[in-house]
């Protein structure tokens, strides 16, 4: 069995074959499902915690301070002995509580967002599922999550969880439509839905600069769109502290506002994901058609390091939005969304439609 | 055509109004040398206090376990929450006069606000205040303290 | 659940919510009942008495001398301001006079104590509307001037560095040094602090047209101080009935005619730009002399009634002391200008949405032991 890093799709099917081979169908497919959920789930649990320190380091460090830097060396370890805190911590029952969908709600949030995982292109061959309609998955699932933060703020018996949650959905309603219409330009400009084709497809050149005007205007809608969707700061009026307290999770306490918290996370890294693959190309290296050499020396950085290469950027720069500038109120959210972003992505699917029609794309 | 122009202006301008503040967050990002933290406990052994900052108040004695306070009580009369108690005694001085001494000077640091008004209305400047700031103990108790040391008397010499 | 909301139909209702008393955003103890249909707030109702000390209570058994500590926990944000309004009533109660060292020494650290403040203020006004960063900027500058309050007068917030005829020490060799040293660095940082929030477009839609207070509502009021003069109140008591060296430094008054928090927000942002013009109006120019004028051992007022008012960072703040020639005063009120601007609350935020109101709050700089006393 050869490990080749730069394609691990013969790494992946000799796996398959040799659970084949050793078993019956049935079988074979159960363990490998058993393996792609350990897998995801361990990286799931070990990007959620890490994307919290970095969040943590960044912050402090745009806001003159050291961040972390007691538990483990910069305080690497921090954020394992927060999680082991939160494991200890009281998990307290609410009086008057809707029981039942209390306690489903984180579930529900952090399940959508452990779906959304199952079809992201990690690298070459690393791709639990490779759907036809890939992308259209990933929207679908990742917007199941805003039920359970409903459901988060109904159950809880309070009337700032209410109106947080409330926020939220309103929120996520109106900018559901630009994350969709940033996308659909690109699919435009693609041709297909399938992740590892648009993927492939943008082995001379990322869609950002193939695309190039349209593709930009996407890229930026999308950025502001997937922020308010992850409800992250300066859209995040569902927690809004200084409003709210916390939003829709002021009553939940230990593991259980993990969860929220987790999720939150673990939906900036995917939004970011389908940031880096629809309009940077995913793993695939930079390549500049024509220059050989150029080409050839980006090649020698595996795939995957390009794809979490690329993610990151894209979390900085929520990062970054997040730690520079205020909170929007409810009705300058929908503003925002309803005059600005969704009438500049039907002008932008127009002009990218025109592009692709005469191949002025490159 | 106009409001259209208007739009996109409108626009443009907020997008560069908004790059500009992350600017700043930008600068600060790629510059640690702005940091400001100070690393407290490992930097204990630098970490000086300016001379005049109220700690607390103490009684300093010389070499022969000698101090300034003569029990007139002035500090205990003006501090205005009660954290000064004068226990004085009567003693015979060798020429058999009668003398009052301080017996005990007690000082109850949890209730002191520093506001410096014993030291500055203290007439022989027996009490200073120093500079010290980790005042946390376990017990309530600690913070109540007895200025003068045990077996200490008045000093002979001058005032400060 | 009521009888009413299971007939199985939507209905709106109004509902009360309660902000406070502990509250990220109502920076203390402050209580308010909110009324609210949906994200509008119909009422506010404040509720004070969390913190009540009974300050003004407590002075009536202390000495004038030893009532200048208790002032500083009212207001802690300009502690010396109001310090030396205390002093400034016995001080004219007595006519002492004061020689211009004092003045000037006492000019410049209430200004540097209205820069703190506002510092203070910006950092949590920006903390309040979402932008965190914005608390830490305001909070790294504000230690420049700690430092120097320190070095000084030996304490950081609760100055109690103003007495009853002059000054506890007097300043420290580096004081100069140091303030002109801040203000080089602080005229470098102000910029940031516009372009990081002043010039936002999300701060300027959050503030512009929110809050709104005409000018005879602010009077009616008797809201003061920056939130009055952002409604075009004239209201600088420095101006207005000058003591200390304020006479002697030219400044201008800032005024606003817009009445919103927009308004509020930038008075304070160029009030920190006139305060330091009056520094470095004095800070050379300090007169030599003794920091202290002698006074008498135990400080009597002549019986009487004695009012004297300053302009505190948050507005003006006014001693009223009734004598009865005792050592200790017979009443001492404190015409504190949080409890004023608090009382507009309602006429700013009732209509708006809950957002607003923390806005609101945020631009009318809340120190709750200044209301409660």
């Amino acid at each position: 069995m050869k490990f080749n890093i730069y394609d691990l799709s013969s790494f992946t099917s000799s796996i398959n074959q040799t659970l084949m081979e050793n078993c019956s169908p049935f079988w074979a497919v159960t363990i490998e499902m058993v393996l792609v959920g350990i897998a995801i789930l361990s990286f799931y649990a070990i990007v959620g915690l890490y994307l919290v320190y970095a969040e943590r380091k960044v912050c402090a460090f745009m806001q003159c301070r050291v961040g972390p830097n007691r538990v483990g060396p910069y305080g690497f370890f921090q954020t394992i002995a927060d999680l082991i805190k939160l494991l200890m911590k009281e998990l307290i029952p609410i009086k008057n509580a809707d029981k039942f969908l209390f306690n489903l709600a984180p579930f529900i949030v952090i399940i959508a967002s452990f779906m959304a995982l199952a079809a992201i292109p990690f690298a070459k061959g690393l791709h639990a599922i490779d759907f036809n309609i890939g992308i259209f998955y990933v929207m679908a699932v990742t917007s199941i999550g805003v039920i359970g933060i409903l459901l988060a703020g109904w159950s809880s018996n309070n009337k700032y969880s209410l109106i947080g949650a409330m926020r939220s959905g309103a929120q996520i309603v109106s900018y559901e439509l630009s994350v969709g219409l940033s996308l659909v330009t690109i699919v435009i400009l693609s041709g297909s839905l399938q992740l590892s084709t648009i993927v492939e497809a943008q082995r001379d050149g990322w869609f950002l600069f193939t695309g190039h005007i349209p593709a930009l205007i996407a890229f930026l809608v999308f950025l502001v769109a997937a922020t308010a969707e992850t409800n992250r700061g300066p859209f995040d009026l569902a927690e809004a502290e200084s409003e709210l307290t916390a939003g829709f999770h002021t009553e939940y306490s230990g593991i259980k506002f993990a969860f929220f918290f987790l999720a939150e996370y673990m939906n900036m890294f995917i939004v970011a994901s389908i940031a880096a693959t629809m309009f940077l190309g995913g793993w695939m290296p930079l390549h500049v058609g024509g220059w050989e050499a150029f080409n050839n020396i980006m090649d020698f950085v595996p795939p995957f390091f390009w794809y979490i290469g690329k993610t990151a950027v894209v979390i900085f720069i929520m990062m970054w939005f997040k730690w520079t500038f205020p909170r929007l109120r409810i009705d300058q959210l929908l503003t925002l969304e309803w005059k600005y972003l969704l009438p500049i992505n039907l002008v932008n699917i127009i002009i990218m439609s025109f592009v692709v029609l005469m191949g002025w794309h490159f | 055509m106009r409001s259209i122009i208007n739009y996109l202006k409108e626009i443009f301008g907020t997008v560069r109004a908004l790059l500009k503040g992350m600017g700043v967050t930008g600068y600060y990002f790629v510059h640690p040398r702005e940091i400001v933290t100070q690393q407290y406990p490992e930097n204990r052994a630098t970490l000086k206090m300016f001379d005049r900052f109220k700690g607390e108040v103490v009684m300093p004695h010389d070499e022969n376990n000698e101090h300034h306070c003569t029990a007139c009580g002035i500090c205990e009369m003006n501090c205005p929450n009660g954290s000064i108690e004068i226990i004085s005694k009567i003693q015979l001085t060798p020429e058999g006069k009668k003398k009052k001494v301080i017996a005990k000077h007690i000082y109850h640091l949890g209730m002191c606000t520093f506001c410096n008004l014993c030291i500055k209305t203290c007439p022989s400047n027996a009490i200073i205040m120093e500079q010290t700031f980790e005042h946390a103990v376990f017990n309530r108790a600690k913070l109540t303290k007895v200025l003068n040391q045990p077996g200490s008397k008045l000093s002979k010499g001058d005032k400060k | 659940m009521t009888e009413e909301t299971i007939t199985g139909q939507l209905e709106e209702q109004e509902f009360s919510i309660n902000m406070g008393p502990q509250h990220p955003s109502t920076h203390g103890v402050l209580r308010m009942i909110l009324k609210l249909k949906g994200e509008t707030v119909e009422e506010v109702k404040p509720q004070l008495g969390y913190i009540h000390r009974g300050i003004e209570k407590m002075c009536e058994k202390l000495t004038y001398a030893q009532t200048i500590h208790l002032t500083d926990r009212l207001d802690y944000m300009s502690a010396h301001i109001l310090n030396e309004a205390v002093c400034l009533t016995v001080e004219n109660a007595l006519e002492v006079e004061i020689p211009e060292h004092i003045q000037y020494i006492r000019t410049i650290m209430d200004e540097l104590n209205r820069i703190a403040s506002h510092q203070l203020w910006w950092s949590a006004f920006g903390m309040d509307l979402g932008a965190l960063t914005t608390f830490f900027y305001g909070l790294r500058d504000r230690e420049k001037i700690l430092d120097i309050f320190e070095e000084t007068c030996g304490a950081r917030l609760l100055l109690s560095y103003n007495v009853p005829g002059g000054l506890m020490f007097d300043i420290h060799p580096n004081f100069q040094k140091r303030v002109k040293e801040f203000i080089t660095y602080f005229r470098k940082k102000l910029p940031e602090y516009d372009a990081l929030l002043t010039g936002n477009p999300i701060l300027q839609a959050r503030t512009k047209g929110v809050g709104m207070l005409t000018r005879e509502q602010a009077i009616a009021y008797g809201v003061s101080g920056p939130s009055g003069r952002g409604s075009g109140f004239s209201c600088d008591v420095r101006k207005h009935q000058p003591y200390s060296a304020y006479s002697k430094v030219g400044f201008k008054e800032i005024l606003y005619n817009e009445g919103d928090s927009f308004a509020r927000y930038k008075v304070r942002m160029d009030e920190m730009w006139e305060s330091m013009s009056i520094i470095e109006q004095l800070i050379d120019n300090i007169p030599e002399g003794n920091h202290a004028v002698k006074m008498k051992a135990i400080i009597k007022l002549p019986a009487g009634e004695y009012y004297q008012r300053v302009e505190a960072a948050r507005g003006e703040f006014g001693v009223f002391v009734v004598s009865d020639g005792n050592k200790m005063p017979y009443r001492m009120k404190f015409r504190s200008p949080n409890f004023s601007n608090l009382a507009a609350i309602n006429t700013m935020a009732s209509g708006q949405k809950i957002a607003d109101l923390i806005a609101i709050g945020g631009s009318l700089d809340f120190v709750i032991p200044d209301m409660d006393r």
